[in-house]
């Protein structure tokens, strides 16, 4: 009996060692994000005198307080109040971000639809074409891009970076996986009582694939709130800049500026994270999706 | 019977010319969007590979014997090269070895949250973290040297990560530390798809836990591995980003990419070498997603 109850109370003891094990990792999440915290609500004075080290060539190490010693909303109300350029930079941002998903919607959603329901000739040839290119890193298909921009004229225009990406076919894929998972008795059933192609799509298709395009979305927008190679190529001029490639530009003797955009940049994709983590998770799932 | 079978045949031709019709208008924006931006450009890019770039004279392979010859590009193809094959392998099995317990546990909502986080967070917001930690009198260094006074092993360390070797294993980590989450997802979505008789089965006729694994749990998780290599490979080119924001345009050698080439090579409008690169590493991408979805295919 009582090895038994030893046996059972090792293997409480072990799984609750497991779950600590678990969390130790997170902590390397969570710290960078504590780290930024405190450094957006820190006075630039202490700021400065913190991170002397690593912009002077003394022996002295870097040092951090998790309270800071005078807490203040300074470098926030400097950032939002002050500085005009910076809500450019953010509703470039937005802007270009909306755009592109909104492209998505439009143009992969139905490509995605006609791909998963109909058996066409030609048409498995055609999906291993689009998951090919959804697999070709950017920088293999950047001098393609550059050219068929420079002949449309569209270099320097956020539309150099919006309209390539509205064509990218990650979206297509995952919408795919969605749109599969519907069984197909269901649209001939539809078919039967009558209901036309369009018809079907609209009133089955997208209320049932629901999941797989907010997934798609969900993923689209960190990626694309993320860009930087795409706006780095195509973009000369810097009012057109999203906000992922101005906050690289900030120096170290600006830090509190840093901090605190580092930190707005951070809330959006912070928010959509929380608000779409179930999405984000199928997402991930559906992109695993073998057909 | 016979008349019976010819309208079915009737209908059902009917059916897929309808289908087809309903196909194309679906796809057709896509398809001529993805014609435009990037199949025939493509193709131009492919003729620009033969010639020069300022007047166009046709060099056959000249442009990919510069480029082979190329020391800078020998390195970057040897750096990537050396990335994907440390990283990979290093994120499956940690993914791996992080979803096994967790499928275990009975609410594992948190747990996935935290460790799918860092892919919300903007490459630009994490650099500036990164620099804090690994610069010469960063916390790595303050931490090391604090590790080191109280076990009385070594003393002050003042290593710096980004300008030397140790700059490849700063992106190695960064690499690992974004996507190990999604990772952690797809293993778990593979485990949680084996069906639960199975492993009970084999448990009741006396299989141990380690048997279990090796035996029941590896077999059936061929297809999330080959997911999880095609994505992990996908999004080891968006180390460029860590790289490029820590470093610049050229960083220490060890950690000098592909993507730093190409560039480099776009800024400098060097677009002959670029093109004949560009077809060279599509190519290869190509076969190599080619060789492993026949793996994949002939194994199942």
């Amino acid at each position: 009996m009582d090895f038994i109850r030893s046996k059972i109370r090792w293997k409480d003891c072990r799984r609750n060692i497991t779950v600590c094990l678990l969390f130790v990792p997170t902590v390397l999440v969570c710290l960078p994000i504590i780290l930024l915290v405190t450094g957006s609500v820190m006075g630039n004075g202490e700021l400065r005198q913190y991170l002397a080290p690593v912009f002077s060539d003394s022996l002295n190490f870097i040092s951090w307080k998790l309270v800071p010693d005078y807490p203040t909303f300074e470098s926030y109300g400097k950032l939002l109040f002050m500085t005009p350029q910076f809500f450019v930079l953010f509703w470039n941002s937005m802007k270009m971000v909306g755009c592109i998903l909104l492209g998505q919607l439009v143009i992969g959603v139905p490509a995605a639809w006609a791909f998963a329901v109909y058996q066409v000739r030609g048409g498995r040839a055609l999906f291993a074409l689009y998951v090919v290119l959804m697999l070709l890193p950017f920088q293999v298909t950047m001098l393609s891009s550059y050219l068929v921009l420079n002949r449309l004229g569209l270099l320097d225009t956020q539309a150099a970076v919006i309209l390539p990406a509205v064509f990218s076919t990650f979206p297509v894929f995952l919408t795919y996986g969605g749109f599969r998972c519907i069984p197909v008795q269901l649209f001939e059933a539809a078919r039967i009582d009558g209901a036309g192609e369009w018809r079907i799509f609209w009133k089955l298709g997208l209320p049932l694939g629901k999941s797989g395009l907010l997934s798609a979305m969900v993923l689209g927008f960190l990626e694309y709130w993320n860009m930087m190679e795409q706006p780095m190529a195509f973009l000369e001029n810097k009012a057109l800049w999203p906000l992922s490639l101005y906050l690289p530009e900030i120096t170290w003797a600006q830090a509190g500026y840093a901090f605190t955009a580092s930190i707005i940049t951070l809330i959006p994709a912070v928010f959509v994270f929380v608000w779409g983590q179930d999405y984000l998770e199928q997402g991930i799932i559906f992109s695993g999706l073998k057909e | 019977m016979r008349e019976a079978k010819r309208v079915k045949g009737r209908r059902s031709g009917l059916r897929a010319h309808k289908d087809r019709r309903a196909f194309l208008v679906f796809l057709a924006p896509s398809l001529v969007g993805v014609a435009v931006f990037v199949l025939m450009p493509f193709l131009d890019v492919f003729g620009r590979s033969f010639r020069t770039v300022v007047t166009g004279q046709f060099v056959w392979f000249g442009n990919y014997k510069t480029i082979f010859a190329n020391q800078a590009f020998q390195l970057a193809v040897k750096n990537t090269f050396r990335f994907t094959l440390v990283c990979i392998p290093l994120l499956v099995v940690i993914g791996l070895a992080i979803a096994m317990p967790v499928s275990k546990l009975k609410s594992m909502g948190t747990i996935k949250s935290l460790y799918l986080f860092p892919l919300a967070m903007p490459t630009a917001t994490i650099v500036i973290v990164w620099k804090m930690v690994f610069y010469k009198q960063g916390f790595l260094n303050l931490f090391l040297t604090k590790l080191g006074e109280w076990t009385g092993l070594w003393g002050e360390l003042h290593t710096d990560y980004l300008g030397t070797g140790a700059a490849f294993w700063v992106l190695v980590f960064s690499y690992i530390w974004k996507n190990t989450g999604y990772t952690v997802v797809l293993w778990l979505a593979g485990i949680l798809g084996i069906p639960s008789e199975y492993l009970e089965a084999a448990r009741v006729d006396g299989a141990s836990e380690r048997q279990c694994f090796y035996k029941i749990i590896l077999p059936n998780l061929k297809g999330s591995l080959y997911t999880i290599v095609i994505l992990s490979f996908l999004n080891s080119f968006k180390i460029y980003r860590e790289a490029y924001l820590v470093a610049g345009a050229y960083p220490q050698q060890d950690m000098y990419l592909l993507q730093h080439l190409f560039n480099n090579w776009f800024v400098n409008l060097d677009f002959d070498k670029m093109a004949a690169a560009a077809v060279c590493v599509g190519g290869f991408l190509f076969a190599v997603i080619m060789l492993l979805q026949r793996m994949w295919d002939s194994r199942t």
